[in-house]
């Protein structure tokens, strides 16, 4: 039996079948894969449904290779993605940032286990959230987002497809090993419902088009490879031809702009859940399977008469910077919650006046934050 | 056989209690070749099902020092140890690279090109279980034509023949490289303590067949192996410098589907896909033969016992 690519339904499903299923909604049609614990589901749903949607699904000798084919899928105009976990993901690093350099829409999955190195094959950890932020060389931005639960990792894979061909950019799922793991209530809207965003064709006639240049919105229209425009991707520095330009002033051209590209439309990009954060006193800051703990603390909290509120990011990068600004002028303390020690907490901190109205409450990995463990810290007095 | 109960060290080198499954071919594995090469070994493993059998310390399985290293390095890891040993001026010790196909014809090719290249001083094994089996039997470039994986699934299983990984290995020109299988463990021991003996990069392929992956029961894996050898699938062979090939063991020569229908992961074939092994088969063994011959100039004669067969 052939299933379509959208399969409209209610199911009780796993996070990373979820997300398989959310790239081939997306329009995913390439699939590069590497067994990885926790993500190996990824790919092996992905190994029966590409077949059936007439993608194609390669099994890779190594992330480096998975990497390097999906960005060669998606400059040959399918939407292509990958899926790994930390040794794997540090692997990709260096072909991520020359996805950033080409400005080649593509689809990261980290599905974060305990780390470094194999360290928590089967568990959770978020200890990988400044690797996506600044794990290959170089200066570049990056968009990560972070799933909460099974129908998230449905709803931001598709969402992290239409971020990539919007602007030309990787994006990365940061998902982790509980919501990777997890069986829950998935619903797939008929596929008329779904937003599908992609890539800008060349607006000018063969001859007249430069590969990279680009209108105020700073996203150049992108040309597949075979379709009758000259097509020259470098990661090379380079100028509006492609044409390789070592000098600091195509290199500052250049990667302004594509910094630019995403700090221009940070405010579009970034995205949050915000609970009881009207009158708060005390701000959870969670994402990932972390926020579904920090929730019920808040809920817990406010049953007790603290006033809690718990902010939620879907997007970890980029950071909502303005919105923790925001919240600090009327909250006292920021709670940030996350199995690392403190990746997010450092954010927080910087754009919050004094570090001590900020506290952790940090794992390493291998084990969920619970919310007494979270609601513990709510309850104590404020610093302020 | 009787040399192997003479002269082999009965003393052994991994513990019982590790944390294998039961009837693992890559553990009877280890257990031989360390009774070859005794306690003066190190060992590197990368990314496998090998990194969890071993055990936690101080009860681990292994009696000797082990590196679980990056997935793609077992190679390298092993020659930078090597390196460590003979700056020491410790020449006695054998440096072995222990790792799964995955890690060898997958990930950690280029590493192991890179050290067979420079002819680092190290003995490299696979164990080869034909699939991914740690992360729950996905393809390797190890995987048979029409093996049944995770992600290679019924209705469109593995569709190519297996990387031959011994001929890439002796391209390298390497001193040493053989095959060997759990069902002959004399062959797999004498092997070993060849191995040991020679300077530069030696390599062993050990088919190490894994009861859950290929569908067999625990109790099935030595007459599994016995038969892939029995079949000619897998020939127990050596090639001395990348151009002296010898054939170990000569086979009876049976049907390869004797082999495949003891296998879950093969019960989908059809049999114009057993037809299609049995060819792919008969045409390796005969390019293996004719090696052979250019080698020793003639066949003994249990060769045409089994060519008859």
């Amino acid at each position: 039996m052939k299933r379509p690519a959208v399969l409209t339904g209610e199911y009780f499903i796993l996070g990373d079948y979820a997300c398989a299923e959310g790239a081939l909604a997306a329009g995913c049609r390439f699939f590069a894969g590497y067994p990885i614990t926790p993500a190996t589901e990824i790919a092996e749903r992905m190994s029966y449904r590409m077949p059936e949607v007439g993608g194609i699904y390669i099994q890779m000798e190594d992330e480096l290779a998975s990497m390097a084919a999906i960005i060669g899928a998606s400059c040959g105009g399918v939407k292509a993605m990958t899926a790994t976990s930390g040794p794997g993901f540090s692997l990709m690093l260096e072909n991520i940032g020359l996805a950033v350099m080409m400005e080649v829409p593509c689809v990261v999955v980290n599905v974060q286990r305990g780390a470094p190195s194999t360290g928590l094959p089967t568990l959770v950890g978020q200890g990988d959230v400044m690797q996506a932020r600044w794990g290959s060389h170089g200066d570049y931005e990056i968009v990560a987002y972070a799933p909460s639960s099974v129908q998230e990792m449905f709803d931001l894979t598709v969402k992290a497809f239409n971020t990539a061909e919007r602007y030309r950019i990787p994006v990365i799922l940061l998902a982790d090993e509980a919501v990777g793991h997890l069986t829950e209530k998935l619903v797939i809207p008929p596929e008329e419902e779904l937003t599908i965003i992609n890539r800008m064709p060349p607006q000018d006639p063969p001859g007249e088009y430069l590969p990279y240049r680009a209108d105020d919105s700073l996203v150049p229209p992108m040309a597949n490879a075979g379709e009758g425009y000259f097509v020259h991707m470098t990661g090379l520095t380079h100028d509006e031809r492609g044409y390789p330009i070592i000098t600091g002033e195509a290199h500052e051209k250049l990667i302004r702009r594509l910094i630019q590209k995403i700090r221009s439309h940070a405010d579009e990009i970034i995205e949050y859940e915000e609970v009881e954060l009207d009158d708060a006193d005390i701000v959870v800051i969670a994402y990932g399977i972390t926020a579904r703990a920090a929730l019920r603390a808040v809920r817990d909290a406010r049953a007790q008469g603290i006033k809690a509120g718990l902010l939620r990011l879907i997007t970890v990068w980029p950071f909502p910077e303005k919105k923790i600004q925001d919240l600090a002028q009327r909250v006292d303390t920021f709670v940030v919650a996350e199995i690392n020690q403190g990746q997010i907490r450092r954010e927080v901190e910087r754009f919050v006046d004094r570090p001590d109205r900020v506290i952790g409450v940090n794992k390493l990995g291998g084990d969920l934050i619970t919310p007494n463990e979270i609601l513990e810290v709510l309850c104590q007095p404020s610093p302020k | 056989m009787s040399w192997y109960w003479k002269e082999v060290n009965r003393e052994e080198w991994m513990n019982p209690g590790h944390l294998a499954c039961q009837g693992c071919g890559a553990t009877v594995a280890m257990r031989l070749a360390l009774k070859a090469l005794g306690p003066k070994t190190m060992i590197t493993v990368p990314a496998c099902c090998w990194t969890i059998i071993d055990g936690a310390w101080p009860n681990h399985a292994l009696k000797i020092p082990m590196f679980h290293t990056a997935f793609e390095t077992a190679a390298i890891a092993a020659s930078g140890i090597r390196a460590a040993l003979d700056v020491k001026g410790e020449k006695d010790v054998t440096v072995l690279a222990w790792a799964g196909d995955g890690g060898t014809f997958d990930i950690g090719i280029q590493a192991l090109s890179g050290a067979a290249e420079r002819n680092e001083n190290i003995i490299y094994v696979v164990y080869d279980n034909e699939a991914y089996m740690n992360t729950g039997i996905q393809r390797s470039g190890a995987t048979p034509y029409g093996a049944w994986t995770t992600t290679t699934p019924v209705k469109h299983p593995e569709e190519r023949p297996k990387k031959n990984i011994v001929e890439i290995m002796s391209a390298h020109r390497i001193p040493y490289v053989a095959t060997a299988t759990i069902a002959f463990p004399d062959d797999l021991v004498r092997k070993f303590l060849k191995a040991k003996e020679i300077q530069g990069t030696r390599f062993i392929h050990i088919l190490s067949p894994c009861p859950p992956g290929w569908k067999i029961a625990s109790d099935q894996s030595i007459k599994v192996a016995r038969m892939a050898v029995e079949t000619k699938v897998f020939p127990l062979f050596e090639i001395e410098d990348g151009e002296r090939w010898t054939i170990n063991y000569w086979p009876e020569g049976r049907p390869v589907l004797d082999y495949l229908k003891m296998q879950g992961r093969f019960r989908h074939l059809t049999e114009e896909q057993v037809d299609y092994i049995q060819r792919f088969v008969d045409h390796e063994w005969e390019k293996l033969l004719k090696r052979h011959q250019e080698t020793h100039g003639s066949l003994p004669e249990e060769a045409t016992v089994s060519a008859s067969g």
